[in-house]
């Protein structure tokens, strides 16, 4: 329709220029692909040489070393009021046993061999005593095989953290204390063993029998309290907004209010939780209701930005559908937008749960970062989280607290991937594609 | 009518016209629209269209793109409710009664005047439970016996019931597109509406699907009112017994079918009808 008269260019000049730019556009997509290649290539050398740190240090801390010994279950002993109640057992001399037994076995005798050979069994063996004797009694007025971890200074020696050519008094441990161990070792009472300590052992200042099951719980039960917070407030608010909020000017304000939020550092949730519910409200500290509600706070606008967007990303004909054979907006929304819409919002809350789960900063504030050795039984109790314990542990210099960290490290990734697959799986069998 | 029809008509030398042409009115209307304009914002989408829709008719809304044909259709059950900036004034009478008064109730409303939409939208739900959805939300089938005859029926008159009688249960998004369409017509006359509004029905589906939802309209329009919009004038001429042009958001000319094919009164109508644009 134009009645311009430009010369055209003519085919075999267009198709000769075309040719000869070839060359260039092909080197640049050659050079655009080697960039994304050395990207890749970085971020997965990265990834590989944390992988590689975690698991040669987590992998050791998964085992320790344990010595197995004789002990003569003397009743009169082990349980003075005869009526095996913990506090009779408490009463009784279990270390006294122990120790009897072991310096039979590498044959110390005087105070300072005694005090020596005393050091080499871990503080828990006492502990493990009354709890074979409680679920066991029979094995009362015995001799039992029976192992028990070593002190974690041994651990150390025994993986070669403590040399032997070190002067005696650099080392934690002095020859004599050696001597016994070769003697032990010769006898073939010493083993390398999987660490019980670590999966059922709660806190504990004795590097041995330090173990993350308390820490475990704690981290369920405030991702539980988490989790049946931030869901449905989220997934509600995210309904509301998006389908029945006027669009007005307070709306706008929310809206803004929660896309900020998601950028909030997450140790300001805590101050949060510290002012408003140990403040205000004078809830206990430490407890995982509270850690739950923080972390809840801390999730939410995550929660509520991605059900927004796989609400909007349902296809408007869907609605139109709904609507047009008279279904109210509460009924469109509930029956065909919100199960089209629910992979999207279990993606979005499988995201703010592994940010929760790996949270540390709000929790410090709320106090779970306190050492409690009691394991929590219910929301209301005292306790600490995987995190928390494994930035705990990190602070402590034992060799074996930094092998332990690792281990706990590998079993909060195991966690996480563990949780994931689960929502993985749930949301499969919700996405019915038709 | 017939007064226009006598009159010749100089549009060349005047201003194009913009009232209507024709006689909007009809003896027996289902539905009366009276002096009705949309606004989206602050621009007029319709502007003051006055027409009815005859009872049991098949009426087309023709026109080019963006002539305000499907905004005027999507007034009549009110789905223009969903778009915020969307404004309507004038009214719109079904039996009586403004559908946009404040206490009038768009459920009751869209069970009465069903749709059917451009691009066939079936729930991503069995065959059975599309088509069972709108009885059930309104409790209009009392027990499931009288579920599934109103499932059946629905489907039979919507000429697909031999084709899915044996896979009611499998995927509704698993059909071809033509069939996927009638199972929406289906899902629509399930409820037992007065008037159908049908948007492009055809408009994604190819000549044959095409033919059956031309040959099915010709059905319904024994038991059902049905305004149909479309980019297709043979479609139009195929299926109506009245027709609207639209044009620029102005209703320029209704009549019979027949008339309003063979002589235009509209010059715009004639230009559009003879394909000089649109």
């Amino acid at each position: 329709m134009s009645d311009h008269n430009h010369q055209m260019i003519p085919p075999h000049l267009a198709a000769q220029r075309v040719m000869a730019g070839l060359a260039g556009r092909r080197a640049r997509e050659k050079r655009f692909r080697i960039y994304g290649k050395v990207a890749i290539g970085i971020a997965l050398a990265f990834l590989v040489t944390l992988f590689v740190s975690i698991f040669a240090k987590g992998i050791p801390g998964f085992f320790q070393h344990y010595v197995t010994i004789e002990v003569t279950l003397d009743r009169e002993k082990l349980d003075p009021a005869g009526d095996l109640s913990v506090q009779s057992l408490y009463d009784g001399d279990a270390r006294g046993i122990i120790r009897a037994a072991l310096y039979d076995i590498v044959g110390a005798s005087g105070r300072s061999e005694r005090k020596a050979a005393g050091k080499l069994i871990s503080a828990g063996a006492e502990q493990r005593l009354r709890k074979a004797v409680i679920s066991n009694p029979n094995i009362l007025n015995t001799t039992q095989s029976m192992r028990f971890a070593l002190d974690d200074d041994i651990d150390s020696f025994l993986r070669g953290f403590i040399k032997r050519e070190t002067p005696e008094g650099d080392r934690r441990i002095n020859d004599k204390m050696i001597g016994f161990i070769d003697a032990l070792q010769a006898q073939g009472r010493i083993s390398y063993n999987f660490s019980d300590y670590l999966i059922f052992g709660s806190a504990s200042r004795n590097a041995e029998m330090a173990g993350i099951f308390g820490a475990f719980i704690g981290s369920i039960l405030t991702l539980s309290v988490c989790l049946v917070l931030s869901f449905p407030i989220g997934v509600a608010t995210a309904i509301y907004l998006e389908e029945f909020a006027p669009k007005n000017r307070l709306t706008e304000i929310i809206e803004i209010n929660i896309n900020n939020l998601a950028a909030v550092p997450s140790v300001v949730f805590g101050i949060l939780g510290l002012a408003i519910f140990i403040g205000i409200f004078g809830l206990p500290r430490s407890i995982p209701l509270i850690g739950g509600i923080v972390l809840a706070l801390m999730t939410l606008p995550t929660i509520i930005i991605s059900s927004r967007a796989a609400i909007r990303a349902v296809p408007p004909s869907i609605r139109d559908a709904a609507l047009g054979v008279g279904a109210s907006r509460v009924q469109t929304m509930l029956h065909h937008v919100v199960p089209l819409a629910l992979p999207g919002m279990l993606t979005g809350t499988i995201i703010g749960m592994a940010q929760a789960l790996g949270e540390t900063a709000p929790l410090l504030m709320i106090g779970m970062v306190a050492f409690i050795v009691d394991v929590p039984g219910s929301i209301t109790d005292p306790g600490t989280v995987l995190p928390v314990q494994i930035f705990m542990w990190a602070d402590f210099a034992e060799r074996m607290f930094v092998l332990k960290t690792s281990a706990a490290i590998m079993v909060l990734l195991l966690f996480l991937i563990a949780m994931n697959a689960f929502a993985i799986i749930i949301r499969k069998k919700l996405e019915r594609r038709w | 009518m017939t007064n226009f029809a006598e009159q010749p008509h100089d549009f060349a030398s005047t201003a194009i016209s913009t009232e209507t042409v024709g006689n909007v009115y009809v003896e027996n209307p289902r539905m009366t629209t009276r002096n009705v304009n949309v606004f989206y914002g602050d621009k007029c989408a319709i502007d003051d269209v006055t027409l009815d829709i005859g009872e049991k008719q098949v009426i087309a809304f023709i026109g080019p793109s963006g002539c305000g044909k499907s905004t005027f259709l999507r007034c009549l059950n009110r789905m223009n409710d969903t778009i915020d900036i969307c404004r309507i004034e004038g009214e719109i009478m079904l039996d009586g009664q403004n559908i946009y008064s404040p206490h009038i109730d768009v459920v009751p409303l869209r069970a009465r005047v069903g749709m059917v939409f451009q691009k066939p939208n079936p729930f991503p739900k069995s065959i059975f439970d599309n088509v069972a959805y709108g009885p059930r939300i309104h409790g209009i089938a009392t027990n499931k016996a009288e579920l599934n005859n109103v499932v059946e029926g629905s489907l039979a008159r919507a000429g697909l019931w031999d084709e899915v009688k044996d896979r009611l249960h499998q995927p509704g998004t698993g059909l071809s597109g033509g069939q996927q369409q009638r199972l929406c017509i289906a899902r629509t006359i399930a409820v037992s509406p007065e008037i159908i509004l049908m948007d492009e029905p055809c408009s994604a589906l190819d000549p044959i699907a095409t033919a059956r939802i031309e040959e099915l309209i010709h059905e319904l329009s024994n038991e059902f009112t049905i305004v149909i919009v479309t980019h297709s004038m043979q479609q139009a001429a195929r299926v109506s017994q009245r027709t609207a042009y639209f044009h620029l958001g102005k209703l320029l000319e209704v009549g019979d079918t027949n008339q309003v094919f063979t002589t235009p009164q509209h010059e715009m109508t004639k230009n559009y009808i003879t394909g000089r644009f649109g």
